[in-house]
């Protein structure tokens, strides 16, 4: 049915040829040329320098600061959407609609609003500021806002991922192995893991993309401690404003790389599905 | 999709629906509720004399305008983009597609800093892209023009990815009918097929536009960060906390999610009418 466009009759086929010129050359200008530019960039001065950039103490730190934090968020966030897919698509209740909507904001509130919220709860000045000074625990300015403020920003992906596949495959499955006497673990990892690992891979990948790269909402609530609190996306700012561009390529490159991951896992799993 | 026509009893056959809402509730409670409630109580604290005081001072006022005008460049330039993608990727089949189609993901995956790291240093005076505009006296780094580039780069997936999947399940029917009856292939697109992805477009042009209000981590790169200039509202409520004028910066806040609360109720309505054009 595609074709019926492109086939008729009658239909100049500059048009066509136009328009796909213009989308590539469009997406040359704006997409591909900043993808290559942070390689060109990294490598600039040659391989050596960049992994002198790589191998610095302050840029280890935070490549493990970021792979702590994705370690942490990723596995909790799995968990979040499972629970969540399994109680919107397989019962049905008051406020369900709403509840899906309240899944979604963190898509729709900017992450810097995000960093804001967090810091009035649990800042010095904040909400809970007082009690967790009494009781000396550090949320801001620590691994554990940096942890908390990811989750909220990735909070939708995996759920977003498991919800309309759970809801597309119905429940016969589920409710017939409740008649054969299975229980409930045994339903989740025979009957419904198996129907959702892909697109519970895919929301994974995104999300971990997602943890691995956020950047507003936790430079409002890391402090920015060098070789402390400082992901590695604020490492690059960090190096683009020391007047080190090489050494901030050489960091981008290492998140640009994990993007391209995603992606190509993402074009796999969506082959996979298709098949 | 059974249980919708189901008698009540029937729906709590399978097991977990305490444990599973439960989870959920608690997470979406802690992780989310809270913290904007943490964020709007503040906002009360303020009363509304100061908070009017701060969000018409000038310099707020300013960063709000440079903020909306620049989303509003942005998003006008993907309602067109978008448009041409999500078209040449159903409609034609040509050497590279599927890798077009996979580039179309590259600003969802890619962090933000990095994106705003590599346009600002490719549309600067010595980028590959900037060495060839400036002589020109075209300058885009340091000028909203900037801030709209890096909106446009982060947004322009919402409006491909809302479209596409619309114009894949047209009924050519439609099309056929028109040509037949020697409609020129102008005619059919504005009158055959347009209004079909109008709600679909329009709701993927409204994410996008959200997403341009509140994006950050591209933009505090390309912009300059000049107040008055090219201040962006998510930069002053981040300034204001660095001056630990925590009422400022939640009131810059508070209005920003103030828009982005209003877009997301439009996009849900505009998806909703989505929904019944395609009739699902």
């Amino acid at each position: 049915m595609q074709a019926v466009g492109v086939m008729a009759p009658g239909q100049s086929a500059w048009v066509p040829r136009l328009l796909i010129g213009v989308a590539v050359g469009l997406t040359l200008l704006i997409v591909v040329a900043p993808l290559v530019y942070i390689f060109a960039r990294a490598f600039g001065e040659g391989w050596q320098v960049y992994a002198a950039n790589l191998m610095h103490p302050a840029t280890r730190n935070a490549i493990w600061l970021t792979t702590i934090t994705a370690l942490i968020v990723v596995p909790v966030n799995i968990a979040f959407g499972i629970a969540a897919a399994w109680a919107v698509a397989r019962f049905r209740f008051p406020g369900r609609g709403l509840l899906v909507t309240a899944i979604e904001i963190p898509f729709s509130i900017s992450p810097i609003i995000a960093g804001i919220c967090y810091l009035l709860l649990y800042g010095r000045q904040g909400l809970l500021g007082p009690w967790l000074q009494a009781n000396d625990l550090q949320v801001m300015f620590a691994l554990p806002g940096i942890v908390l403020v990811t989750m909220f920003v990735t909070a939708p992906f995996v759920a977003r991922e498991v919800l309309p596949l759970m809801q597309a495959q119905g429940s016969e499955q589920e409710t017939a192995a409740v008649t054969l006497g299975a229980s409930g673990w045994q339903i989740f990892t025979r009957v419904t893991l198996p129907n959702i690992r892909w697109a519970l891979l895919y929301g994974a990948v995104l999300c971990t993309a997602r943890a691995v790269g956020e950047f507003g909402g936790v430079s409002v609530v890391s402090g920015n401690i060098r070789g402390q609190t400082n992901t590695l996306p604020l490492h690059v700012e960090l190096l683009f404003n020391d007047l080190n561009a090489t050494g901030a390529f050489a960091a981008a490159s290492v998140l640009t790389l994990l993007a391209l991951v995603a992606l190509v896992v993402k074009a796999v799993l969506e082959g996979r599905r298709a098949a | 999709m059974t249980t919708a026509a189901a008698p009540v009893r029937a729906k709590r056959v399978l097991p977990g629906f305490t444990l599973s809402l439960g989870t959920t509730l608690l997470y979406l409670t802690v992780i989310i509720l809270i913290p904007v409630l943490a964020l709007v109580l503040k906002g009360a604290e303020i009363g509304p004399a100061r908070f009017w005081a701060i969000v018409s001072s000038p310099r707020a006022v300013a960063a709000f305008q440079v903020t909306l005008i620049a989303a509003a460049i942005a998003t006008a330039f993907n309602a067109i983009y978008g448009l041409l993608m999500a078209w040449v990727l159903v409609r034609y089949e040509f050497f590279g597609k599927r890798v077009l189609d996979a580039l179309m993901d590259v600003p969802f995956a890619l962090p933000t800093a990095v994106a705003g790291l590599s346009l600002t240093a490719l549309f600067s005076a010595n980028g590959w892209i900037g060495a060839w505009l400036e002589p020109q006296g075209i300058s885009i780094v340091y000028t909203i023009w900037g801030i709209a580039l890096a909106m446009a780069f982060t947004s322009v997936p919402f409006v491909v990815r809302t479209v596409q999947p619309v114009l894949e399940d047209l009924d050519p029917g439609y099309e056929q009918a028109a040509r037949t009856l020697g409609a020129s292939e102008l005619a059919i697109f504005t009158r055959v097929v347009f209004p079909q992805i109008l709600p679909a477009w329009l709701a993927g042009c409204t994410i996008a536009f959200a997403r341009s209000l509140g994006e950050f981590g591209a933009i505090v790169f390309i912009a300059g960060n000049l107040p008055f200039k090219t201040e962006i509202a998510a930069l002053l409520a981040f300034i204001r906390l660095e001056e630990f004028d925590y009422n400022g910066a939640a009131a810059i806040a508070l209005v920003l999610l103030f828009f982005a609360l209003v877009l997301l109720l439009v996009s849900n309505r505009l998806q909703a009418w989505a929904a019944r054009h395609r009739g699902v």
